[in-house]
């Protein structure tokens, strides 16, 4: 019999995508990235990322035997994480720090929560915010060319120029991933192409941060400014890479606009008002928690349902 | 004595407020950062709870049931009043570290809580040793707390630091976030060994409703409520 008659219970449609495809293209689609953080800053780079990602899953995979839960190191996530936290931190990073970031941010904000898919934060952000919290000095110290150097974004605070061509190139200082826009945008064309993420999160944040930096950031809608914000703070690859994150995201079209306008608002307020001059991170799992507030109120309504009565 | 040692294993272990009951979480998570704080925050609130479990349990027959929550509460705040003064007068560093959290104590809800289920209805000397059962109870779960925060996030025990100064330590852990997962992890801990094999049943079997019936721990009580209404 033809299967278009086979009586069965839902799901009907199934996607092509499996979790481990998905993050695989993930993983794919930040090797840009990585692989220029790594020609930039060297092999130091490269240990923390290898680091890095080996703790997260090692953490995954030990916690799932001591629990005696099913083995789910195979779907890549753990990886991924390991690997967005290793382009969070500054290449000149102690060896531990992603040991403590990779352990924190498995077991703590995905495991104990129910693993992928339950967790309420992302978990490579949250494993980063423990640190920047823990480690402030560390995490901040960042080497290039041999000598501490402040960011571009701290530059700019101080009132000091900036080029605006090395922070697209990514010939300045930060952490491992987050300095070459092309990159990261080689990337994220990677994943729209494959429809991996959905253009409407990080098209309204980086809007929203635009229109909010021109209107509070006292220097008005100055190209310049403009675009160094937008280029600086690990802006681009937390908003293709990390507010996307299916698990921490809104499931519905109209709240991933919301979300991403919260998300353009709190980083604006961070990086005009806040003590540091970045704030990307600390947005994204902000509005992380807001997530099931804004699935709530963009609830779509049901065929048949509600409207005019 | 049976019913002395009872009343300190029921407070400390048992039905211990912080780690079993979870009542009192606001002190509990404010002022353990360091063990020293826990320990003074711990000890103030059981000098409290003694004497005003010995106080109402004094006056059980005298106050008026319509009235009684008020009268409870006048009492407590006496008691804390006079800590407080004592505090300030003799240990002026264990009062500037408390702060606001001394007067707080008044709203404690284990206070009100033992008064309310145990102290307004038991005669004197088992309301005494409930008290100081909670209390100690309460003491252990600040104490630990404050010990692994203090541990962790400054490297250091009772303010003896024996981490070398230079070296790193976890200093999210005596910000507020630190008192969360401390507190998660120990209740966790908790119900795994203590509650091992008897599940949650056993929980409710173990408190009567004489006990838990004005307790403040609605989650409890109202429990409580629905099975005897359930029995009827």
């Amino acid at each position: 019999m033809s299967d278009l008659l086979n009586v069965s219970s839902g799901p009907h449609v199934r996607s092509k995508y499996t979790t481990s495809k998905i993050m695989g293209l993930v993983l794919l689609a930040l090797l840009p990235a990585t692989g220029y953080g790594i020609y930039h800053f060297g092999a130091g780079a490269a240990l923390i990322v290898v680091i890095s990602v080996a703790t997260c899953v090692l953490t995954e995979l030990v916690y799932e035997l001591i629990m005696k839960q099913k083995v789910t190191v195979k779907d890549l996530s753990a990886a991924v994480t390991g690997l967005l936290l290793a382009l969070n931190m500054p290449p000149t990073a102690a060896w531990w720090l992603p040991v403590i970031g990779g352990i924190f941010a498995i077991i703590f904000v995905k495991m104990l929560f129910g693993g992928l898919g339950q967790n309420f934060m992302n978990p490579a952000l949250g494993g980063r915010c423990f640190l920047v919290i823990c480690f402030a000095a560390r995490m901040t110290d960042f080497n290039y060319d041999g000598m501490t150097q402040a960011t571009p974004l701290a530059l700019l605070r101080a009132g000091e120029a900036v080029n605006l061509k090395d922070m697209v190139f990514g010939n300045i200082a930060g952490t491992i991933g987050e300095t070459s826009v092309i990159a990261i945008v080689i990337g994220a064309c990677i994943l729209l192409a494959f429809g991996i993420i959905d253009l409407r999160i990080p098209a309204s944040y980086i809007i929203t941060l635009i229109v909010f930096m021109g209107l509070f950031s006292g220097r008005g809608f100055d190209p310049y400014y403009l675009l160094a914000q937008l280029s600086g703070g690990g802006l681009m690859l937390g908003a293709f890479f990390m507010a996307t994150d299916y698990a921490t995201c809104p499931i519905t079209d109209t709240g991933k606009i919301v979300y991403g306008i919260c998300l353009g608002i709190m980083t604006g307020i961070f990086r005009c008002f806040g003590s540091s001059a970045e704030g990307v991170s600390f947005a994204i799992i902000f509005c992380n928690l807001l997530v099931p507030l804004i699935e709530e109120y963009t609830l779509p309504k049901c065929f048949g349902k509600g409207g005019e009565a | 004595m049976g019913k002395i040692t009872e009343r300190l294993y029921n407070g400390v272990i048992k039905e211990n407020p912080t780690l079993v009951l979870m009542l009192g979480m606001c002190p509990t998570l404010a002022v353990t950062t360091s063990a020293v704080n826990g320990v003074g925050m711990g000890l103030t609130t059981t000098v409290v709870l003694v004497m005003s479990n010995l106080l109402i349990s004094m006056l059980r027959k005298v106050i008026p049931d319509s009235v009684r929550i008020p009268a409870f509460i006048v009492i407590i705040a006496s008691f804390v009043t006079i800590v407080q003064l004592l505090l300030q007068a003799y240990i002026p560093s264990l009062y500037s570290a408390l702060g606001i959290y001394i007067p707080l104590i008044v709203v404690n809800c284990i206070i009100l809580g033992r008064a309310e289920a145990y102290a307004s209805k038991n005669p004197v000397i088992p309301s005494i040793f409930d008290g100081l059962g909670m209390g100690l109870g309460f003491t252990l779960g600040l104490t630990l707390i404050g010990i692994i925060r203090e541990v962790l996030g400054a490297g250091s025990i009772f303010g003896f630091r024996f981490l070398p100064e230079s070296m790193d330590t976890l200093t999210i852990f005596i910000l507020a976030p630190g008192a969360f997962f401390v507190l998660a992890i120990l209740t966790a801990l908790m119900n795994k060994f203590k509650m091992k094999g008897a599940a949650a049943a056993s929980a409710l079997t173990s408190c009567d409703s004489s006990m838990c019936s004005g307790c403040v721990n609605t989650g409890c009580a109202g429990r409580i409520k629905t099975m005897t209404e359930g029995d009827k």
